[in-house]
């Protein structure tokens, strides 16, 4: 078996089944703990709880302008690279295919030009994220060992993706496997790490949003 | 009770004698005791962007990356991680993340306790929503455990048990309340056996600002409705809850209700207190263990009421006032517009202030800071934020609807000899209720 044969078989398959065993077993893990019952009496017309989750869960997406004085950097830095991310990894014809023939289901790619352009400002952006955790004292006091696994791991996986569309560097089958390989490690960790905030985003805005709704309070 | 300095320099308290190892597994066991998911979930889901830094009062102003909000928890994310997270056999096994030594937790004492005032604003800051203050409140319940808390604090707490008020005897509040009617020329009542409102207080209210005792006396003699203080159960400012003495928290909260109940009020007032709004409007009810069949109502929403429903009419100012915004009473309690509406009932303009509303300043003094006389130079530091905010709007009045909030602004004036009256809500209403 070669190495593309590997990385497209075994490897990709042992790598999903540790993703979604993963992500269900934290998942479960933490959503299946007690809840505080709350029987304070809510405000007299505060929104039911399905709807302040909603609200905060959404209302997050941008923050107060207050913090932006600061926080400018991490905000706009940080969208750049969620939508070039989102954009390599669900608009690109060859990743449409593979994930039809997972869900059974496509949709329209954007041009090859437009995704490669995506994957060089996302590839920027992560290494704008990287020198900005490196050299800000706040994010070098915060950081774990966590974020920069979890970096390297999404970082990887954009230039290994770059270096395969433009054939820089190696023959194509070697990057498209060394690209594929990196995919699994980044499922792999995914479970483990920060990257669950991609799920857990939902449930920890939802709680605070049902927290303060009951209680009238702005989020 | 014993006052130190850690190998870094940074003073910490400590209390008993226990040994160091029980020390650190008291805090990280109790930190874990109770989690529940929501706690849980919050733990899990930082990333560690940084962004509530920008939200902390303490970080803004001394520019000093140890005081953002989420690095105050460092010592308690392995207690999670190796008790209670999904994959806590895993971090056990491996061996992960056991570096927390009693040294550590000596140095975020003041972390937790000096430099957070529960005001909760990181928790407006954060992307992923997670409540930092709440998980910070649950770090104080470790400390607490452990001995390791600001010894003011601790006395504070040992006063409350011993007197059921962190402020005076309980046997005294008869007197206090007696002399403040006399005072001022109030009639009170104290220790009817039956009223439909039982009016609480707070520490404040009974040192430095005892002309609020009779503030709410006149008002709720005004509307003529039954109402008493008394004695079983005045005490309203929850210590436990500030300082993680949780079962000091339920001992208080059941006293307050139980003896409400007894006198058959319909509602229970709280004091202009922030804390006690916290404690009592929303947590009561979690140490009561059942829903109260009582109405918990602060102040300044019970005011807010009277003056929209036109029960109280009131002379007008005529003047420009700022209003500084408790953080547990409107950021983390939603009372936002009640004092708006007194305000304007009062006839007077409102300035708001740069940050304002849920995304105000704290006064710097919220959570035992301003109890906690180690925290003076942090709390100064925090003062300066809201005096210039306060000066930019140029409004001749200042007022604010929390004893705690008003000693502590009160406490920077005359430090930075600033020439600006802390005013209180309640009063100014008490002072221009109309005959």
């Amino acid at each position: 078996m070669d190495l593309l044969s590997f990385a497209r078989g075994p490897a990709l398959t042992f790598a999903m089944a540790i993703f979604v065993i993963g992500v269900l077993w934290r998942l479960i893990g933490v959503l299946s703990l007690p809840a505080w019952r709350d029987d304070s009496p809510p405000r007299k017309g505060a929104p039911p709880a399905w709807l302040s989750a909603l609200q905060a869960i959404l209302g997050k997406m941008i923050p107060h302008k207050t913090f932006l004085k600061e926080g400018m950097f991490t905000t706009v830095n940080g969208y750049v690279f969620h939508i070039g991310l989102a954009i390599c990894v669900f608009a690109f014809a060859p990743h449409i295919l593979f994930l039809k023939s997972l869900f059974g289901f496509d949709w329209p790619a954007l041009p090859n030009g437009l995704i490669y352009a995506a994957g060089v400002i996302t590839a920027g952006s992560l290494l704008a994220a990287l020198v900005y955790r490196l050299a800000n004292p706040v994010m070098k006091l915060i950081s774990r060992g966590n974020d920069y696994i979890s970096w390297t791991l999404t970082f990887l996986p954009v230039v290994t993706g770059l270096a395969a569309s433009s054939h820089i560097g190696a023959r194509y089958e070697t990057l498209l496997a060394l690209h594929i390989l990196s995919i699994c490690v980044f499922l792999i960790w995914f479970p483990f790490g920060k990257l669950m905030h991609a799920f857990l985003f939902v449930f920890s805005r939802g709680a605070t949003g049902i927290r303060f709704g009951r209680r009238g309070a702005q989020l | 009770m014993t006052a130190k300095t850690t190998a870094s320099g940074v003073a910490y308290d400590m209390q008993g004698d226990k040994p160091d190892l029980a020390r650190r597994d008291a805090a990280m066991q109790t930190f874990v005791r109770d989690f529940a998911k929501t706690a849980a979930i919050h733990m899990e889901s930082c990333v560690r962007c940084g962004m509530c830094a920008t939200a902390c009062q303490y970080y803004v102003t001394t520019g000093d990356p140890k005081y953002t909000p989420i690095n105050k928890l460092k010592p308690f994310e392995q207690a999670y991680h190796r008790h209670v997270g999904p994959f806590a056999p895993l971090y056990r096994l491996l061996g992960l993340g056991s570096n927390v030594g009693i040294e550590m937790l000596q140095e975020w004492e003041s972390l937790l306790f000096d430099a957070c005032s529960l005001c909760g604003r990181c928790t407006l800051a954060c992307p992923m929503g997670i409540d930092i203050s709440e998980l910070i409140k649950e770090a104080r319940h470790g400390m607490y455990t452990a001995g390791l808390v600001p010894d003011r604090l601790e006395l504070m707490d040992r006063t409350a048990k011993a007197w059921g008020s962190p402020a005076t005897p309980a046997d005294d509040f008869a007197d206090i309340i007696h002399d403040a009617g006399e005072e001022n020329d109030v009639p009170v009542n104290i220790d009817l056996p039956k009223a439909d409102y039982v009016i609480t207080t707070a520490p404040a209210e009974l040192t430095e600002h005892t002309k609020a005792l009779t503030d709410i006396a006149k008002i709720l003699n005004k509307i003529g409705v039954s109402w008493t203080y008394s004695t079983e159960g005045f005490e309203a400012s929850n210590i436990g809850y500030i300082n993680g003495d949780l079962d000091l928290q339920e001992k208080m909260t059941r006293k307050m209700i139980d003896n409400a109940l007894q006198i058959g009020a319909h509602t229970l007032i709280l004091p202009e207190c922030g804390h006690a709004y916290g404690a009592a409007r929303w947590e009561a009810a979690r140490w009561y263990g059942k829903p109260i069949p009582l109405r918990i109502i602060h102040m300044t929403e019970f005011l807010g009421e009277l003056v929209t429903t036109g029960k109280i009419k009131l002379k007008p100012i005529g003047e420009t006032t700022t209003f500084h915004d408790p953080c547990q009473l409107v950021r983390r309690g939603g009372v936002t517009q009640a004092p708006r509406d007194v305000l304007k009932a009062l006839g007077l303009e409102l300035k708001e202030l740069e940050d304002h509303g849920s995304l105000g300043w704290c006064c710097g003094g919220g959570g035992g800071v301003v109890s906690n006389t180690r925290a003076d130079p942090l709390r100064f530091k925090a003062f300066e934020l809201k005096k210039k905010q306060v000066e930019d709007t140029g409004a001749e009045h200042f007022v604010t609807a929390c004893g705690q909030c008003r000693i502590t602004l009160t406490l920077g004036a005359k430090k930075f000899k600033w020439d600006k009256k802390v005013e209180s809500l309640l009063e100014l209403v008490a002072d221009h209720l109309v005959d």
